[in-house]
This record gives C-alpha cells, structure tokens and sequence, in this order.
C-alpha cells in the first residue's frame, strides 16, 4: 500500500508515531531517496526476467532438435550438395570459376529456393494454361506421407540399429543433415510406443572421428542377456576404407539413449586380407553360439562372389576371423547382411540365438549391383560355422526377394516384448533428385512387418504390416461381391482416397478358368504391358491414386496364366506406366509370381499413403511398395476403382475399405515439457512483479 | 596457286607442331569404353585428359564424371545467357529454360557431389544414382520445351545426357567386376 503522503520527514532514527496505528511496522519506509535507482532496479530485474524467459523458450524449442549441426562437427565437405546455389562451389573442387554463377532472371527467386521455399515463386509465373512445368508446390507437398517413417526433411537411408529397449522400440537411420541427396551421412533416431507414432530425437553418431569422419554408415544393435546395448556400425575412415566401430549408451538407465559413447579403441574390426577396403560393411545383430562367444557376419566379395565373413567376439572389442559363411557366385557385394532364424512350427518371431529343430535360418542380402533384397531359408551349422539353402537353385541373390518394388538394406529385428520379428526396409525415391531438392526431403521406411516362415508352402516368407498400423483405420466402407464383367471399371466411393488401407478378395469364374488356353507364355509383370495388357485371365484388380479421368493411375492387380500342365500360374503387379503425367519419374512395372495354393482365394492388402503404396499377396507372400509422383490424382481428387480387364472373365470382388488417420510425430523434447518451461517461467515473473509491487505502487 | 602452296606448306606443319596431347588408346580404355553405349564419345573424352594414360577404371569414371561437369557448367551458362535475353523469348520457351536452370543447377550441385562421393566412398550405388539422374534431369529439361521445334540448347542437353549414360555405364562396370 502506497504511502499517501510522501514528504513526511522521515528520521533515520524513527518515525512519526500515528494514533491507532501498530507499533509492529517498524521497518522504515523508503520512499523515492532515489527514485532514478528503484526504477532502474525494476527495469533491469524485468530484462532479465524477460531474457530468461526466452532462453527458455528457446532452449526449450530448439534442445534436441535433430537436424541442426549442434551434435557434432562435421567435416565440411567440399560440396554443399542443396540450399544455396550461388554459393561458389570453388575452384579446388575441380570446377572452373566460371561455373558459379546461376544468374536467373530473377536471382532472388534462386536463392531462396530452400525446402520452405518449395516452388510458390516459379509457380507465379506460369499461369493455368501451361501445364508443362509439372512440379507445383501443391503437387509436391502432398508427396509427403502421413504415417510412414521419415524425418522433417532431407535424406534418409538404411535402417539402422533397431530395438525395442526399456518399453520403446528405437529406431536409427542413415540421414544427410545437410540435404536431399546422399551425403554427409550420420545416425538419425527416433522412438516410438507403437512403431507407428514416433518421437524424433537428436542425432545418435556423427562422424567426428578419423575412422567415421566419411560417414557413420549402417550397423546392428545387440542387447545382451545382462541388458547392455552394444551397437556395432561402419565407419568410412579419412581414406576411405570401411572399418568397423563399437559404441555403446552414454547412460544406460535413459530410456531414450539420447547420448551415445564410441569406444576409445575403434576400430574394432579392419577389412581383412583378401577382402577389399571398399568391401567391408553393414555388421548384423550377434547371437551366442554353442561355444559361448558372440558371433556377426559382414558381407563382402570376392571377385563376383557375393560372401558372409563370420567373426566370433567375446567382449566385441577383439575378434576371430572363422571363415565364410556362404559365397554365391555371380551375385557381386553382399550389403546388409542379416540372419535370423525362423520357426517351422510356430507362428511367433524368435529370438536371434534360436537353433535347434523346427527352427530354420534365413539369410538376407542387399545385392549392390541390382539394389533389390534377396533371401534364401536354410539351415546353419553353428559348429563350423556355415549355411546351406534348403533350395540352392533359389540360393541368396538368385531367388526370392522381399520385395518386388523398391525396398532396400532391409534389417529384422527381435521384439522380444511381442515375441516377434520385425522388418524395417528403406524406400528411396523414384522421381527425380531435382524434385528431391525442391521439395527438401528424400526417401521412407516401409511401415514395419512382422517376418514369418510360411507354413503352408514351405518356401517363402510371410511379411504383414504391424498390427499397430491398423489403430489408424477410420471410416470403414465395406463392398460385397461386386461383380465385374470383362472389360469394367467400377468408382468405389470411400471419401478422400490418398490414406487408406484396402483389403480385397477376388474371386474369377470358374468357368473362364477351365475354358483358357493353355499357353507356354512366359510372363513378367516388368516385360508386360501393364493393366492395360488384357489376357484371357487378367489383368484384375484395383486402381488407386487415380483421377475422376483416369488419365493417371496405378493399378495394383492379379495376372492368371494357364500354363502347358494345365496349372494355373498367378502373378501380382504394380503398374507405374500411367501413374503420372510428369516425365521425370519412374514408370516402371513391378511384380512377380506368387504362389496360391488349392482352395486359397485371390487377396490382397494396400496401404496408400501419399506417394507410397505398398501391397500384399496372399497374405503376404509376396509384397510390392512402389513410389508414385501423380499430378493431377491428388488431394480430393484422388479416387479408387475396381478393375477386370481379363477379356474373357468376369471377376467377383469383395473389398473392406478404411480411411487412414495420420499418425504423429513429435520432436524431442516434446509440447508437454515446452509448455511446462513456459508456466514455470510466468510463476517466476509473477512471483517476482508481486516483490516489486511495492515499488510500482 | 604459289601463295595457296605457300599457306598450305605453313598451316600442315603449324598442326604438326600444335602440343596436342598423345595417349595411346590403351587396353583399358578400349575395354571399358566398348561396354558403354557411345564408344566413340567415351574414349575421346578419355584420350582428351592426359590423366586417363595410367588410370585405372574408378580413374576412369572420375575423368568421366569432370566432363560432365564441366559440359554441365558449360549448358548452364548457355541457360543464362538466354534467359538474359527476355524481349525475344516466348513464355513457354522462357519457362522451360527457367526450369533447366533448376534441373542443371541440381546436376552440379547434387548428382555430381553425390557421384564423386560415392566413387570416393567405394559406395558404387550412390555413384550410379547420381549419374542416372543426371541424365534424367538434362532429358527432362529438353521435354520441358514447346514440342513443335528442338529446344535452344538441344545440343548440350544431348552431350550431357550421354556423358552421363557413359559414366553411369563405367560405374557399372565397376560394380560388376
């Protein structure tokens, strides 16, 4: 409470006794002796409160933000590969100087011509009646998905070191913090309850040794019985060899494995002799063998020989070379090796120590020279460490792959809280890297898959996508035996079509069946013509991300060819051929046999998101996840349809339609701890004008 | 007829004297330059770079891949000094080569940084990745123009795509051996 009267003489012994009042209030009232003094304690005090509390705020935004440069130093190099372009790139780059300018008419236009940017400026100039500059800001930010993995921006690659550790699956990934394109490459990480919302964190490895300073490439994660995490990864040294490296949590009682420690002895493994500095990558996850020590295989060649170097460890800082685990001539480098066994009995994963019998093993390579992801099933030989197909003419390299899209450096892994095995695979991008740039980002993860040996033929793998997925269905709309004669295209009406998962039955006349013509036709869904291809038997099946016009479409369908026995041989495609107008993306026609055994109607899953669709036959049995660029199926206008363009047959489809919810993605630290440093910081100012009050008033 | 002999004994010898570089067409050369679409355009870029005379095959893509960058620089130049041009330019036209500026810009500072890493790196894909799309890029630029006539830089779009198909192709040779 102000005093009222401030010329008071005020004594520095006492005061003025009032009638009626306490003698309590002893504490003598100092009242404007330096009026410029209180001021500028006030005026101070609020500055630094204020200051602060924007360093709280800003920490609190900013803290953990993985794609800034503030984890590690990079080794700049030469190439900033995007952002600026009139930054000079630099005579020692080996360019001439006079390559530097990109004078445009409009140079302001060029330099901001970074991920936020997108196109809007160029966009301007063009007008709705010139359709030929295909990429528009529209077109592009739709390509982003809505519930697969990806980081805010840039580019992305393997998968890397998954695991579920202390109630969260955690994820890592090759990332270019400086780009779209490859480059510049470290750990990405991120965590998630579900495998399907996730939270992003700061960078896990950077390349701040001589033996990483090129890049922090894939590795494997291995949790042992006591609950330590050992991660094992490649590092491309200072000259360019590929070596491997040990590091380990910082703090293993942090859920999160924010922070993470090298080993001070790296590398721990070297390219051997024989084995080619630029050979030698990708450690798996290690399993204990029968004698007690840990054991990784690496893949490598020799020549054209495709290998799997076996090494036994026993505290992952020095190891023994054992030999070779299986060689396949012909197939070239073998990149991320995996193996992990598979159970012939039961229909749950097991872990990656499993052998015995009713157990199978099965080894996965990505082949460099193809870039596609082969398995084979077989059985290991811990003792002398070696492998053999259960079918060599289907061998690794040779027979059946993963996936029949573009699905690359795939990597399993042990949920042991859901007993079962998990697969991630990388999906780049199959437009062009200009668009890449534009839009500032490159590449997903699959959503993940459980991994199992199917039982019923014996032969192949059965992937599904992870039951968490199906959290996200909303709005099911459901179609029941609708019929198609040859040659129709029927509309499905379910609302916005560009997240949705279609599951669909197909059954073909039996009649049409028995009445084809046995031929020895020899069929690819990549040699053919695509849907538009019209067989006797096929093709049948569904359109999605099609407009109203169909000018643009990707069919997603079943092909029947009867062959000379009188067996029927069934194949399942994607076809991109008609997927876009624009001329710089892939259009390629994905596919392969799958097998269908008696009794078994025709079925398929499809995920669409945005600019992935990923399909599965027969449950799974055979999978094609293909990248699609439309221009003009997007947004609202994205429809999907029923298709039998078989020219004999009619076909009868039932199909359960859902729409997909986005999934979320948070960055680390998250809204709940941002909005707690906010109210902290408005307790404190509170606090702090209610002390002052009285120098206010 | 004298003065015409006279030049004529003077120019042949001047072109004897010229210090063009003379490198054999080796083994190596001839070998890898015959498993690439354009024999002929291979090894005279090869035979043109004294360092190809004892480089081995990741030499050879390197050299390879400084030729398309420095044709690549050469046709964004030629972009720019067009597109300075804007009183005869037509819109259509105008926009295309505003758009190969982008596509010619992303080659330089993305498909060629990204090659040479890979080569670097011993990781061959990321190589063959840059090289292909940097044909795409300079194939999508000439489809950008109006269809009725070739493009301005026709030309240099169609030098550079075949650069670019050359070392793609090098690289595969690499990766296959």
């Amino acid at each position: 409470m102000a005093d009222t009267n401030p010329f008071l003489p005020v004594t520095s012994s006492g005061y003025t006794h009032l009638p009626d009042e306490s003698h309590q209030t002893n504490a003598p009232v100092i009242r404007r002796r330096r009026p410029f003094k209180e001021h500028l304690i006030v005026v101070i005090g609020l500055l630094a409160l204020g200051l602060f509390v924007a360093f709280i705020g800003y920490k609190a935004s900013s803290n953990g933000h993985v794609h800034d440069n503030e984890n590690g130093s990079f080794q700049a190099l030469s190439r900033e590969p995007q952002t600026n372009p009139l930054v000079s790139r630099g005579p020692t780059t080996g360019v001439s100087e006079k390559a530097n300018r990109v004078r445009g008419p409009k140079s302001s236009q060029h330099a901001s011509r970074g991920p936020a940017a997108g196109v809007s400026e160029k966009s301007n100039l063009v007008g709705n009646n010139l359709r030929s500059y295909p990429w528009d800001i529209s077109m592009l930010s739709w390509q982003r998905t809505s519930f697969h993995f990806q980081p805010e921006k840039n580019w992305m690659n393997d998968p890397n070191g998954p695991m579920f550790y202390k109630g969260w699956y955690h994820f890592f990934y090759q990332y270019n913090p400086k780009g779209a394109v490859w480059g510049n490459i470290v750990w990405g990480h991120a965590v998630s309850k579900d495998l399907i919302n996730w939270m992003h964190l700061p960078l896990a490895i950077v390349s701040d040794k001589w033996y990483d300073i090129n890049g922090v490439w894939t590795g494997s994660a291995t949790i042992l019985p006591d609950g330590q995490v050992i991660m094992l990864y490649t590092g491309c040294t200072n000259e360019s060899v590929q070596v491997q490296n040990l590091a380990y949590p910082a703090d293993a009682s942090d859920p999160l494995l924010i922070n993470w420690v090298k080993y001070s002895n790296n590398p721990v493994l070297v390219p051997p002799p024989g084995i080619n500095d630029k050979d030698f990558r990708d450690p798996t996850t290690a399993w204990l063998t029968a004698e007690g020590k840990w054991r990784i295989i690496i893949g490598s060649k020799m020549g054209r020989e495709g290998i799997a170097l076996v090494y036994d460890t026993n505290d992952f800082k020095t190891y023994e070379i054992e030999g070779i685990l299986h060689a396949v001539p012909g197939t070239g480098m073998w990149e991320c090796v995996d193996l992990f066994p598979v159970s012939t009995e039961e229909s749950n994963g097991l872990a990656t120590l499993a052998n015995g019998p009713g157990v199978k093993h099965v080894i996965k390579a990505s082949l460099d020279d193809d870039r596609n992801d082969y398995y084979a099933i077989g059985t290991y030989y811990d003792k002398n460490h070696t492998w053999v197909p259960n079918n060599p003419s289907i061998d690794i390299g040779i027979g059946i792959r993963y996936d029949y899209g573009i699905f690359y450096a795939a990597k399993t892994f042990y949920d042991q809280d859901k007993e079962r095995r998990i697969l991630w695979g990388w999906i780049g991008e199959s437009d062009s890297e200009a668009a890449d740039v534009k839009k500032g980002w490159a590449s997903l993860q699959s959503i993940p898959r459980t991994i199992l040996m199917d039982r019923k033929t014996g032969t192949n793998l059965i992937q599904w996508p992870v039951e968490e997925v199906e959290s996200l269905r909303v709005n099911n709309t459901d179609f029941d035996r609708v019929e198609m004669k040859a040659g129709e295209t029927i509309p499905l009406d379910v609302g916005l079509a560009t997240q949705l998962d279609i599951i669909a039955e197909f059954e073909i006349d039996k009649e049409a069946l028995d009445k084809a013509v046995e031929s020895n036709e020899t069929f690819s869904c990549e040699g053919s013509g695509g849907a538009a291809e019209r067989g006797a038997l096929g093709p049948f099946g569904v359109l999605v991300l099609a407009d109203e016009t169909l000018a643009e479409q990707t069919p997603v369908y079943f092909y029947i060819v009867k062959a000379k026995d009188g067996f029927f041989k069934t194949f399942f495609c994607t076809d991109k051929s008609r997927s876009s107008e624009a001329t710089d993306v892939n259009k390629q026609i994905y596919g392969s046999f799958v097998p269908v055994l008696e009794g078994e109607n025709l079925s398929m899953r499809i995920l669409v998101d945005h600019s992935i669709i990923e399909s599965f036959a027969q449950g799974g049995r055979s999978c094609i996840t293909a990248r699609t660029y439309p221009t003009k199926a997007i947004h609202e206008a994205a429809r999907v349809f029923l298709f039998n363009n078989a020219t004999n047959a009619s076909v009868t489809a039932s199909l359960k339609i859902w729409q997909m919810d986005s999934a979320d993605f948070q960055i680390y630290p998250n809204d709940a701890t941002r909005q707690l440093s906010v109210f902290t910081s408005i307790l404190i100012l509170a606090a702090y004008l209610s002390c002052i009050e009285k120098f206010i008033w | 007829m004298n003065i015409f002999l006279l030049i004529l004994f003077f120019i042949f010898p001047l072109r004897g004297i010229r210090p063009a570089p003379i490198i054999q067409l080796s083994n190596l050369i001839d070998q890898t330059c015959k498993q690439t679409p354009f024999y002929e355009l291979c090894t005279s870029i090869l035979l043109s770079n004294p360092k190809s005379a004892d480089a081995d095959i990741a030499g050879l893509a390197r050299i390879m891949v400084t030729s398309l960058d420095s044709k690549a620089s050469d046709t964004l130049d030629q972009i720019n000094d067009l597109l300075e041009d804007t009183l005869t330019l037509d819109p259509a036209t105008q926009q295309a080569l505003a758009l190969c500026a982008e596509r010619y810009n992303v080659i330089l500072t993305g498909d060629i940084p990204q090659t040479i890493a890979g080569l670097d790196r011993g990781n061959y894909k990321f190589a063959q990745k840059g090289t292909n799309d940097a044909a795409l890029e300079a194939s999508a630029c000439e489809k950008g123009f109006p269809s009725k006539r070739k493009s301005p830089i026709n030309e240099l779009n169609k030098e550079v795509r075949h650069i670019s198909i050359v070392a793609a192709a090098i690289v595969k040779v690499m990766i296959d051996s």
